[in-house]
């Protein structure tokens, strides 16, 4: 009787054991192990430096433009950038080397630079740029101006999309709280 | 999402003269090539084919030489009170946005075709097939609109990316995007058409063309009399053609 007691009692004690073993293990699987399976990391194929280029005293518009029609054009050309770098420097610092390659890889070639975008949507989505002029950049993108390298690029292995994307609800979300409709068709095409 | 009716600051409608239309098509082919519509292998069965814009044939029934033929265009009618939205179990589809243009989001729709049986104009459509692009086809894909996979429902929508455009170009131009002037913002059908049969524009803005048109004593609206209030109308100055937009008596007057 005393023995089976005994038994039962380290039995539950085993119990717990497992338990807290189990818990641990699933919370690191799913806090740590399974973001790091779900998004690969990609750096972006020129290690360009918005510091350096805000230091020259550009502000976000003289790369990031609208066309006249209204749509933003994103990213700049190849073209627009080599109209400052159209010769390599020659020289020896990592910045030269990086400037070097953008020119020997992109800019002679005249080949646009394949960017990895932070914040591309899928393509049901429409963002009016014009619509958000009123807005800091950095109220929605990371602030790369004070950033010496570009941060690193994160994708969903199974959307495919980058995990730095609004998602809807931050988009619902500040339209609630600034009045704006959140009619379907505001944002969705 | 609720069956009331709804109105809004802006009303954007069509207005189709079936007098002028010839039936050549070009609103068809526009609506397709602007909408990311993929050619189909089988476009004779009809049951299959998706035609957001479809060109219908009237006939006057008669014997020549009184045989009279008319055509007519027929687009979503974005209902004011739309029979598709409160069947809709998801809320893929909604009338809830200012202009009152039905909204069809693809994603959320989960394919049980309620609102195709609801909708009394059959201007929705469901894709049996995933779209495919011949070889070489894939590049008339635009990014305006996005392109739907099989499975679920989808429709016109006044080629609602264009007013989004006007919208923006408006803003960088620093004038009013709610309060855009006539022809700012026409879809693929209207700017297409080589007869001039359809206008476009804002219903309640006297500076519109379809204003008037709209409250032409020839214009009618598709089967008016169950109230949907839809938001496209035709003309005609035929009684005969005008007879075939309702199911009138034969001793009633249309």
């Amino acid at each position: 009787m005393e023995e089976r007691q005994s038994n039962k009692a380290g039995g539950v004690g085993g119990v717990v054991l497992l338990f807290l073993v189990g818990f641990v293990g699933a919370l690191v699987v799913g806090w740590w192990v399974f973001p790091q399976v779900l998004f690969s990391q990609k750096t972006q194929p020129i290690r360009f430096s918005h510091k350096v280029h805000a230091e020259q005293g550009l502000d976000c518009e003289s790369c990031h433009t609208f066309a006249k029609t209204g749509q933003f054009l994103g990213l700049p050309s190849t073209a627009s950038c080599a109209e400052c770098h159209p010769d390599e420097t020659g020289g020896t610092t990592d910045d030269e080397k990086e400037i070097d390659k953008f020119v020997t890889q992109y800019a002679k070639p005249g080949i646009e630079v394949p960017w990895l975008v932070y914040q591309y949507q899928p393509d049901n989505v429409f963002f009016s740029h014009a619509a958000h002029t009123g807005f800091e950049c950095t109220t929605c993108h990371p602030d790369v101006a004070n950033m010496d390298s570009p941060p690193p690029y994160h994708e969903n292995r199974l959307s495919g999309y980058s995990k730095q994307t609004m998602k809807m609800w931050e988009c619902e979300r500040c339209h609630a709280s600034m009045g704006t409709s959140n009619a379907c068709y505001v944002c969705h095409k | 999402m609720s069956a009331a009716h709804q109105e809004f600051a802006t009303k954007w409608g069509l207005v189709i003269d079936i007098d002028k239309c010839t039936g050549c098509g070009a609103c068809m082919v526009a609506c397709q090539t602007e909408n990311n519509i993929a050619p189909e292998k089988d476009a004779s069965n009809k049951l299959r084919t998706l035609t957001w814009m479809n060109v219908y044939e009237l006939k006057n029934g008669k014997e020549f030489p009184q045989a009279e033929v008319a055509f007519l265009p027929r687009p979503c009618m974005q209902c004011g009170n739309p029979s598709c939205v409160p069947v809709c179990p998801v809320v893929a589809t909604d009338k809830n946005e200012d202009g009152g243009i039905v909204s069809q989001i693809y994603p959320r729709c989960i394919g049980c075709r309620y609102c195709m049986a609801a909708c009394p104009y059959h201007s929705r459509y469901f894709g049996w097939f995933d779209p495919v692009w011949p070889e070489g086809m894939e590049k008339t894909i635009t990014p305006f609109t996005s392109t739907r996979p099989r499975g679920v429902v989808e429709k016109c929508h006044f080629c609602h990316h264009r007013w989004n455009q006007a919208k923006d170009a408006a803003r960088i131009a620093g004038t009013d995007p709610n309060n855009l002037p006539d022809g700012a913002y026409t879809p693929a059908c209207v700017e297409v058409c080589p007869t001039g049969a359809m206008a476009f524009g804002d219903l309640k803005n006297p500076k519109h063309k379809v204003y008037e048109l709209s409250r032409s004593k020839y214009a009618f609206r598709l089967l008016e009399r169950l109230n949907t209030d839809p938001q496209v109308y035709y003309m005609t100055k035929r009684d005969w053609v005008r007879r075939q937009g309702d199911n009138y008596l034969p001793n009633e007057k249309a």
